[in-house]
C-alpha cells in the first residue's frame, strides 16, 4: 500500500505508523455531560466497511501527521492531507 | 445417528453411499425462541449449549455463507488458557476443560491434541512476568510450568538459542494447551446442535431487524424471509460493527486483519506450540505436516480478507530470528481473517444493549480457543437473562465504568493489541 504524503510524495505504508480513526472529536472537558462524551470519544467507533478517515504518522519520513481517506475494503486511498489542515479549515 | 468404529468401517467400505447428512437443511420457521446470528464456532456452540444445558430446542442459527466460511476457517487452531487477569483466566481455563472432553461430548473427532504451548523467555524481566502469569494461571486452577533453558532445548532443539538480540533463557509451559481442527469444531457443534432440533439456516444473510415500538429487537429480516424471535443473539465476530450499525449502535470495536501462514508439509518437527513474544511470532505443526504460523495484526482498520506484504515480511523476519531453519521451507499459503478488535483486547458477552438483543463480540485475535466456553457462557446469558459468573467481567458497560480487562495494557488502541 502506497500513501501519498503531501510533503514526501507516495511512500510505502511501512514508513507510517497508524494512529487510528480521525473522525472522533475530543469533547469539551468542561461540558456537563463530559464523562459520557469522553466514553464515546475514547471507545466507540463507527468502524465502517468502506470510506474511512484516519491518521497516519509519517515516522520514517517527514514526521508529519497525515489525514488519509481510505477504503477499508479495497485499501484504495481517495485523498491525503496534513492533519492540521482540518483544524485550519 | 451416532458415529462409531462400526459406522466408520461400514461407510468406508460402501464409499459413504449410505452415510447420513451431518445436519439437516431445513426451511426457516416463521418464529423461534432464540435466533443466533452467525454460524461460526461461537454461534453454533451457543445454540448447542442452549439446547443441551437449558432445554431450549426452538432455536435457529442463521449464517450468511456456509458453516465454517468465516473466521472459523481462518485461524491458527490453538487453544490455551495462559492468561493473567482474573476477568479472563478462569473463563479460558473453563474453555480448555471443555476442549478436553469435546470429542466425547459431541461424538465427533475435532482432532483436539494437547501438545502444549511454550512461551519463550528472552530476558530477566520477561521471566518475572511469566512467573507471575504462571502463578495467576495456577491460582485459577490451570497448569503452568516455568522451564529453564535446558528444558526448552530438550523440547524444541531447533530454536536459535544463542541469538545475539533475543537469547532464549527459558519458557513458560502450559502442557494442557494444544490445537484442534478448526473445521471439525464447527461441524461437530453444528451436528450436535442439529441433533437437539436446532435449525441451521445457511445462505441466510441478515439484512435488517424487526423492531418493536420501544426499540426492542423482535426478529430479523433475512435473505430467506422474515424470522420472528423472542431473543436475537449476535455472534458475528468480524461483522459486529456492521450489524450493530443496522440497529443504530456503535460498539467499542475496530476491524483489523490478522494473517496466518502454512508451509509445505514436512516430517514431525515442532512438538507443540511455540511463541516468541519478544518479536511476536507463534508456530505449531498441523497433523498434515505443514508448519502453521502467524504474527502481528496488519495494524490498521481493514475489512479486506487479504493481508499486505509488509506484514508478511515482518512475520517471516520474526520467524527467522527465533527459528532460522524455516528459511529452508516454501510458504504454501497465507490467509487473513477479520479480527473484531475491542478497545481493551478482551471480548464482550452481554445482555443488550437493546431489549431482546444479546451480544457476543470483540474476540480480538483470540476467539478460536474460547469457542466452547463462549458458547457455554453466552447460552447461559441468553437463557437466564443474567451474565454467567465466568463472563461477569466481560460486559459492554465496562468501558463506561472503567473496569476494562486490558491484558496487554495498551488501552484503547486496538491496532496495537
Amino acid at each position: 500500500m502506497l500513501i501519498a504524503c503531501p510533503y514526501c510524495g507516495a511512500r510505502d505504508a511501512h514508513e507510517f505508523a497508524y494512529r487510528g480513526d480521525a473522525s472522533p472529536v475530543r469533547p469539551d472537558p468542561a461540558a456537563s455531560d463530559a464523562a459520557e462524551r469522553f466514553h464515546d470519544y475514547v471507545y466507540l467507533r463507527d468502524n465502517p466497511a468502506g470510506a474511512h478517515s484516519e491518521f497516519w504518522y509519517h515516522a520514517a519520513g517527514c514526521r508529519r501527521w497525515i489525514e488519509v481517506e481510505r477504503d477499508t475494503v479495497t485499501h484504495a486511498i481517495r485523498s491525503t492531507r496534513f492533519a492540521d489542515e482540518r483544524r485550519r479549515a | 445417528m451416532r458415529y462409531s468404529l462400526f459406522n466408520v468401517i461400514v461407510n468406508g467400505l460402501t464409499k459413504n453411499r449410505y452415510a447420513e447428512r451431518a445436519w439437516r437443511d431445513p426451511e426457516p420457521k416463521p418464529e423461534y425462541d432464540v435466533v443466533v446470528v452467525g454460524g461460526g464456532g461461537h454461534g453454533l456452540a451457543t445454540a448447542y449449549y442452549l439446547a443441551k444445558n437449558h432445554g431450549l430446542h426452538n432455536v435457529a442459527v442463521v449464517e450468511k455463507g456456509w458453516i465454517g466460511s468465516g473466521n472459523a476457517g481462518r485461524n491458527t487452531t490453538i487453544f490455551r488458557s495462559n492468561y493473567l487477569l482474573p476477568g479472563n483466566e478462569p473463563f479460558y481455563e473453563w474453555s480448555v476443560k471443555l476442549w478436553e472432553g469435546l470429542e466425547q461430548e459431541l461424538n465427533y473427532n475435532v482432532m483436539a491434541s494437547q501438545r502444549g504451548i511454550v512461551n519463550l523467555i528472552h530476558s530477566d524481566a520477561q521471566r518475572d512476568a511469566y512467573a507471575r502469569r504462571g502463578n495467576a494461571m495456577r491460582l485459577a486452577g490451570a497448569d503452568s510450568e516455568l522451564l529453564d533453558v535446558a528444558q526448552v532445548r530438550a523440547l524444541a532443539p531447533f530454536l536459535d538459542f544463542d541469538n545475539a538480540r533475543f537469547p532464549i533463557k527459558g519458557g513458560l509451559l502450559q502442557a494442557r494447551a494444544g490445537t484442534a481442527r478448526h473445521d471439525a469444531v464447527v461441524w461437530g457443534y453444528a451436528r450436535g446442535a442439529d441433533l437437539f432440533g436446532v435449525d441451521i439456516l445457511q445462505n441466510c444473510e441478515v439484512m435488517g431487524f424487526l423492531r418493536g415500538a420501544d426499540g426492542a429487537v423482535k426478529g430479523i429480516e433475512t435473505a430467506r424471509g422474515t424470522i420472528k424471535a423472542k431473543k436475537v443473539a449476535l455472534a458475528v465476530a468480524g461483522s459486529s460493527s456492521r450489524l450493530a450499525q443496522r440497529l443504530g449502535l456503535r460498539l467499542p470495536i475496530e476491524s483489523l486483519v490478522l494473517q496466518a501462514f502454512v508451509s509445505e508439509g514436512i516430517k514431525p518437527l515442532v512438538p507443540g506450540v511455540v511463541t516468541f513474544g519478544a518479536g511476536h511470532f507463534y508456530i505449531s505443526q498441523s497433523d498434515k505436516g505443514g508448519l502453521v504460523f502467524g504474527g502481528d495484526l496488519d495494524g490498521y482498520n481493514s475489512y479486506a480478507q487479504r493481508g499486505n506484504l509488509p506484514v508478511i515480511e515482518d512475520v517471516l523476519e520474526g520467524g527467522m530470528a527465533v527459528m532460522p531453519l524455516i528459511g529452508r521451507l516454501r510458504l504454501l499459503r497465507q490467509w487473513a481473517g477479520l479480527c473484531d478488535m475491542s478497545m481493551d483486547g478482551s471480548p464482550i458477552i452481554d445482555i443488550g444493549p437493546l431489549p431482546g438483543l444479546y451480544l457476543n463480540a470483540g474476540w480480538s485475535y483470540g476467539g478460536f480457543k474460547a469457542t466452547p466456553a463462549s458458547g457455554w457462557c453466552f447460552a447461559h446469558t441468553i437463557a437466564c437473562d443474567a451474565p454467567h459468573p465466568l463472563t461477569a467481567a466481560m460486559r459492554l458497560d465496562r468501558f463506561r465504568t472503567g473496569h476494562v480487562i486490558d491484558e496487554k495494557g495498551v488501552g484503547a488502541q486496538p491496532n496495537l493489541h
